[in-house]
């Protein structure tokens, strides 16, 4: 098979479809409908690999509000001033043009598993043979006390990318001289293991060049976290006597906020701050509850296809889904999105159906030129994803080693966007 | 070093029938040990063939993407179009910073700063351009692949269908149109130094820790598939 042959192919669909528009419910004609919620790492993927490689045989919708989709992944650089917030959107016009995905920007509301339909807040509904969920994160109403989503402009979350990165950013670049920047954690599991941790990084990087007086506190819920080591050690040689780290074993668990009065407290302790970035505990994404297929927080899926435990013909990829041993990642959300494309397609059209393999590398940057990665590679097992090896950047470093890594790192952002957009 | 015959007098005659020159060409004995940071994509010498990179015997004076049968990524084609050559000049600028000159090549190279450096590789390259008669008929030839490999795992043929959606893994970092930003183009290598590689980093000889442990899990059937799709993939 050659790419040109399948390009043409993506093409003839792309025009066919443009004849045919106005067309929300994708006409049958005997092929079978995917329907993909969500245009993120996980759904975006899953979309284009199905397209690309069914050849027209099968009909792809893609259900995603956002016309410019911000990646969260790279948001903590932008709040360091690596990267503008242009640099991280978005679009889906070549998954329409080139793959002839049906992309649709809507809400998707509800999920009928007996009728097999999905339904759109704008009306009307879809209906599938095999349904994709990737809805990544929701948040956890109640999870810090006092905190609520109606309270995300005092005290952005910034754990979605787009508006509220740009928002804490600007809050971040307003702190009055030598202010209190205060971070409440998250508890496990969440969204990106390393992510709070150089976001961290990132804001003392920012306030370094602004605000070198001003203080950042962290309150975690944790003992330990990701790459702990590594950011500690960075923290030390580049931000020294900037970063409060306050974890369970002092009190980091106990913590309340007031977004009306700019106050923290921790462990009983009220601290005035002037910026405050509260990353609640996380569930899945609301759609995978309104599909009936979540068990308490997460949904718990097949490895070997990322099917739903609940139902076969509902699959959910990424950070809503319960699989095992592999981080809640924009790169986990990937690489589960082409395993499940594969077994999807080959479920549909009979095409071959290789062996599930995962991976994961999760880069993270403490300062310029200074970057650091973990990453594993898994299986897939009766019982969950298994991790089956792994490597982690090891403290002391030379200069040149974390210059390449952070290269390396906007070398995957290229790769992993033309994976999801291209 | 036994190695060919920049002789003194061929450099003073070249020096002064070329005064702007003079003061960049370097010495072609540093150049030949610099050579080796090359030598994992290009060969150059008597024997050299084409590799991840084209060889380099003749390449003084040749138009950009002008010797036949090597598969030069689409930038480099317009650079030659657009009349590109390669002199001690341009190959200067294009070896300080390839993509500089040359936007969208797929040479994963950073560049070389130190022209002092660069001025020792082009008088080493040039022993090699002249007049391809001059090229030596066994040493000194920069090989771009030694190695022990099982030539029985060199001869297995790859399932390209496997070796697509094993590629999917790859493509999460590595770009398919052979675009190199911080990560190397992986597309259109010779089999035999995707599989030499690829076994490289399994055995740990080669260093990247995240590609080690990407090929660490790969069989010799998965090898010779993923490089069997990448050859083809343009």
């Amino acid at each position: 098979m050659t790419l040109n042959r399948r390009l043409f192919m993506g093409a003839g669909a792309a025009a066919a479809a443009t004849l045919k528009a106005p067309v929300l419910l994708a006409e049958g004609h005997g092929k079978p409908n995917v329907v993909v919620v969500g245009g993120g790492a996980g759904g975006a993927t899953a979309a284009r690999y199905l397209a690309k490689d069914s050849d027209g045989a099968i009909n792809v919708t893609l259900i995603e509000p956002s016309r410019t989709y911000f990646t969260c992944f790279f948001s903590n650089l932008y709040i360091g001033g690596f990267k503008e917030i242009d640099d991280l959107g978005h679009n889906y016009g070549t998954l329409a043009a080139k793959y002839g995905i049906n992309v649709v920007h809507d809400w998707a509301v509800d999920v009928d598993r007996e009728a097999k339909t999905v339904s759109l807040a704008g009306g009307g509904s879809l209906p599938y043979d095999k349904l994709i969920l990737s809805p990544g994160i929701d948040f956890i109403g109640g999870s810090v006390e006092g905190w609520d989503l109606s309270a995300q402009n005092a005290m952005p979350h910034a754990y979605k990318g787009g508006s509220q990165a740009e928002l804490l950013r600007a809050q971040i670049l307003n702190m009055p001289e030598g202010g209190t920047f205060a971070m409440v954690a998250p508890p496990n599991p969440f969204r990106c293991p390393p992510g709070p941790y150089e976001r961290i990084s990132m804001v003392a990087h920012a306030l370094k060049a602004s605000n070198p007086t001003a203080k950042i506190i962290v309150a975690d819920p944790k003992e330990k976290f990701s790459k702990m080591a590594l950011f500690q050690e960075g923290w030390a040689n580049h931000y020294e006597g900037m970063i409060d780290w306050i974890g369970s074993d002092f009190g980091g668990g106990n913590v309340s906020v007031d977004p009306a009065a700019m106050t923290v407290s921790i462990d009983g302790e009220v601290t005035q701050v002037d910026a405050c970035n509260v990353i609640p505990a996380m569930k899945a994404g609301r759609i995978a509850e309104m599909a009936g297929v979540t068990d308490g927080n997460w949904a718990p899926v097949n490895a070997a296809d990322m099917s739903t435990k609940a139902d076969p013909d509902v699959y959910v990829l990424g950070d809503a889904s319960q699989q095992g041993d592999m981080p809640k990642s924009g790169f986990s959300a990937n690489s589960q999105a082409k395993v499940c494309a594969n077994a999807v397609r080959g479920a549909l059209t009979g095409s071959r159906v290789f062996p599930a393999k995962f991976s994961n590398t999760c880069w993270s940057l403490i300062d310029t030129n200074d970057g650091v990665k973990v990453g594993a590679t898994y299986e897939a097992t009766e019982e969950k994803i298994a991790k089956v090896d792994g490597f982690i950047s090891s403290t002391g470093e030379s200069s040149d080693v974390r210059r390449a890594t952070y290269e390396e790192s906007e070398g995957w952002y290229a790769g992993i966007t033309a994976d999801m957009f291209s | 070093m036994a190695r060919l015959p920049i002789l003194p007098a061929a450099l003073a005659a070249i020096c002064v029938a070329g005064a702007a020159w003079a003061e960049e060409i370097g010495d072609a004995e540093k150049g030949a040990d610099l050579f080796s940071t090359c030598i994992g994509c290009h060969e150059v010498g008597a024997g050299a063939r084409d590799r991840i990179g084209p060889h380099l015997n003749g390449i003084f004076g040749r138009r950009a993407a002008a010797h036949d049968g090597y598969p030069y990524s689409r930038s480099m084609q317009r650079a030659g179009d657009d009349g590109l050559t390669w002199t001690f000049e341009t190959l200067d600028a294009y070896i300080e910073n390839p993509r500089a000159l040359v936007s969208k090549t797929r040479m994963s190279f950073r560049g070389l700063k130190d022209p002092r450096d660069r001025a020792d590789i082009l008088a080493y390259l040039r022993d090699f351009s002249d007049n391809p008669s001059d090229v030596p008929e066994a040493e000194p030839t920069a090989r771009a692949t030694d190695h022990d490999l099982d030539p029985a795992i060199l001869a297995i043929q790859g399932d390209p269908e496997y070796g697509e959606y094993l590629s999917s893994e790859c493509l999460t970092c590595h770009l398919p149109d052979g675009g190199a930003e911080g990560i190397p183009s992986i597309t259109r290598w010779p089999v035999e130094d995707f599989v030499v590689a690829m076994h490289a980093y399994k055995r740990k000889l080669r260093p990247h820790p995240v590609m080690q442990m990407m090929a660490g899990r790969l069989n010799d059937e998965e090898i010779a598939a993923l490089a069997a799709y990448f050859r083809d993939l343009d």
